[in-house]
């Protein structure tokens, strides 16, 4: 295992490179990305729809291998590693968020957040059921703990599963449009949840196409055509908390403005 | 993975789907039932068998009619082909190696006492009979020779048939009612028990062959007839000597014979042959169940990754590993063939007990049937459910998140 120069360093991948192949034909995914993240970071990535956002998260995520190019995660050189390495890997340093949720279906919230604790292989012991309640307890769910996903709002939904992705004590939190699916204040919701855990420590990198959503991040990193074009720091970053505050002030004072948002 | 976290997926899983669940392991209910039901007829067989044996003992000749049908089945109505009392006094006449002969006259009637009536064996038997089984009376006596030249209304009860028609008072000299005809009760046999085949030997009457010909209704014709040789030694030539005078009797010249002379072991695996046809068509039956019901699982399984693709998704996203995305299925149709198992286990049991109370076949269901019922249900659940587990496990993660 290669330990790179910069300690703080969650993710460095450089020159990586995704082509996926269909018959005769190639798609050229990505495109040589190089990309750093530090830790304590909140990063959005924004860009068009196939630009390739999902395929560089994936590859964040251990989900998939690149085809060419390193990455190293949290000082562990990824590229090369086994199938079972990766899962491993998984499992102990990363929690995903999905836009479509992702909780299993008929099993209540707090089943779905034990899952990740059930596949540690660490040898720890573990008092999974009190973890994954204290999970939920953190993500403002504490008292929907028997709930199933069907039972539970959007937003409540994908609080459960940034509560499965956070049960773990991961080093990275991933978010592949997170808001993809939610209405305008669950947005908001969502996104004060994710600064108050980056709050905590927690590194957090999220894809959007919603310019107001990658407003709440410290750094956005524009993708097109499978390349890294622009990547800066926000400037004038926004609080979803104090919009959300804003918002409920708004709402207060303009009894339309309830029928327009339920509209 | 723990363990216990395991089984409680599967069976949270085999619970959300009780009617299929239920349907799948019906194949596996069947053939492991029809497993159980083989194998208790083979053990009841055995132990019948050497209930026989022992309780007959080995120096026993029994003289059937037909030829060569070992169940003792009377063939045809040929006036040759028969058994006649003529037939056991030239034996017991002629025969040199013998001791005792008594033909046997077998009918199924109900007995009238008292106000109380039961159906039970009734036996026309000769006054060697009870040397021959080594069964002597324990109250009243025998009945005599003059009884039966004179085919007196005389009959000695076996220990049941006093217990249900009489109680505890003792029956020597009372009237009871055979079928249709009175008949005096001189006897009673000592108590001999259930033979390990779990028939009540103490559940007959006795009476003599010519009363049993003359006045009893019903099958009356001779069933067998029962040498005994003075020494399990002389077994070879005392068979042939019964041959011999038999053929004599039945004035046979160069013809066949029309009766069959076996001995004690000889009816023994005759009888056993005859559930071993059985128990034969039993493993068909079960072997094709097994299969079937194992294909039914496989089928199920393969339905049940595809329905769950994205489930399977989600867990290797969050860390699972092949090797447990397999186990976790494994487990699953495991635990299902098991079900199936231990409802096939209780199938196989009372189907046992019914065939034989039908078939009046011993059936006997061993301890192990546990172990061939898990052994067997869990064997086809491992092996037909191992190609749909490993199908999930080897779905590659990306793909199997964006399943629809
Ligand atoms: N499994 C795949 N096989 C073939 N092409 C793919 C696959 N996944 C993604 N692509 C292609 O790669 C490009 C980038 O896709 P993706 O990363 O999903 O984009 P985004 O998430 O930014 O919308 C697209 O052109 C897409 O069609
Ligand atoms: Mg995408």
């Amino acid at each position: 295992m290669a330990t790179m120069s910069n300690q703080n360093s969650v993710i460095e991948i450089s020159k990586v490179k995704k082509v996926y192949t269909m018959g005769t034909n190639q798609v050229f995914a990505l495109r040589g990305v190089d990309l750093t993240v530090e830790r304590g970071e909140l990063i959005a990535v924004m860009g068009t729809s196939g630009s390739g956002k999902s395929t560089l998260m994936n590859i964040l995520g251990c989900l998939d291998v690149p085809t060419e190019g390193s990455y190293v995660l949290d000082g562990t050189r990824v590229d090369g590693m086994s199938g079972n390495a990766l899962a491993d890997l998984r499992n102990a340093k990363l929690g995903f968020v999905f836009q479509g949720f992702n909780l299993l279906p008929r099993t209540s919230a707090i089943d779905n957040v034990e899952l990740p604790l059930l596949y540690d292989r660490s040898g720890r012991k573990l008092d999974t059921r009190r973890l994954a309640a204290e999970s939920l307890g953190r993500v403002g769910l504490g008292d929907r703990l028997d709930h199933q996903p069907s039972e539970l709002s959007g937003g409540q939904q994908q609080r459960v599963a940034i509560a499965r992705a956070l049960v773990t004590q991961p080093t990275l939190l991933l978010a592949d449009e997170p808001t993809g699916n939610l209405d305008s204040r669950t947005t908001v919701e969502v996104m004060a949840l994710f600064q108050e855990l980056n709050e905590q420590g927690i590194t957090v990198v999220l894809v959007t196409h919603e310019p107001e959503v990658a407003q709440y991040a410290k750094r956005i990193v524009d993708v097109r055509d499978g390349r890294i074009v622009r990547d800066h720091p926000v400037a004038d970053r926004r609080w979803a908390a104090d919009d959300l505050r804003n918002m409920d002030a708004a709402r207060a004072l303009e009894p339309d403005a309830v029928l327009e948002e339920a509209a | 993975m723990k363990q216990s976290a395991l089984y409680k997926m599967a069976s949270t899983s085999i619970l959300k789907n009780k009617m299929r669940t239920l349907l799948t392991m019906l194949g596996i209910v069947i053939g492991v039932g029809a497993v159980i039901v083989m194998v208790a007829i083979g053990n009841g067989a055995q132990s019948q068998i050497k209930a026989q044996i022992g309780g007959l003992g080995t120096n026993l000749i029994i003289v059937m009619p037909g030829s060569g049908t070992p169940g003792g089945v009377n063939q045809g109505a040929g006036s040759f082909n028969k058994l006649t009392v003529a037939d056991a006094d030239k034996l017991k006449h002629d025969g040199t190696l013998f001791s005792s002969v008594s033909p046997v006259v077998s009918a199924r009637l109900q007995v009238i006492a008292n106000n109380a009536n039961w159906k039970t064996s009734i036996s026309g038997v000769s006054v060697d009979f009870p040397e021959i089984r080594n069964w002597t009376p324990s109250s009243g006596a025998f009945f005599s020779d003059v009884d039966v030249k004179s085919s007196r209304k005389v009959a000695v009860l076996g220990a049941t048939v006093v217990k249900n028609l009489f109680g505890d008072s003792d029956p020597v000299g009372a009237q009871i009612q055979i079928g249709k005809v009175p008949f005096t009760v001189v006897g009673v046999m000592e108590a001999k028990g259930q033979n390990a085949g779990g028939q009540d030997q103490d559940d007959a009457v006795l009476v003599p062959y010519s009363t049993a010909q003359t006045r009893l209704s019903g099958n009356v014709r001779i069933g067998q007839i029962l040498v005994s040789t003075a020494s399990a030694d002389d077994m070879a030539a005392a068979q042939d000597e019964t041959s011999a005078i038999m053929r004599d009797s039945h004035r046979l010249d160069g013809a066949p014979d029309d009766f069959t002379v076996r001995n004690q072991t000889e009816i023994a695996n005759a009888m056993s042959s005859t559930t071993k046809v059985m128990s034969g068509l039993l493993a068909a039956i079960a072997s094709i169940s097994l299969i079937v019901g194992g294909i039914g699982i496989m089928n199920i399984m393969l339905v049940s990754v595809t329905e769950r693709t994205r489930e399977i998704g989600i867990r290797m996203a969050i860390g699972a590993r092949g090797s447990d995305v397999l186990t976790q299925f494994l487990v699953e149709s495991i635990v299902m063939s098991l079900l199936g198992g231990i409802v096939g286990l209780g199938v196989g049991y009372g189907g046992a007990a019914l065939l034989g109370h039908l078939t009046g076949w011993a059936t006997a269901t061993p301890i192990s049937a546990v172990g061939i019922a898990v052994g067997f249900s869990g064997a086809v659940g491992m092996f037909f459910g191992y190609y749909p587990a490993r199908k999930a496990a080897a779905l590659n993660p990306i793909q199997a998140l964006r399943y629809e």
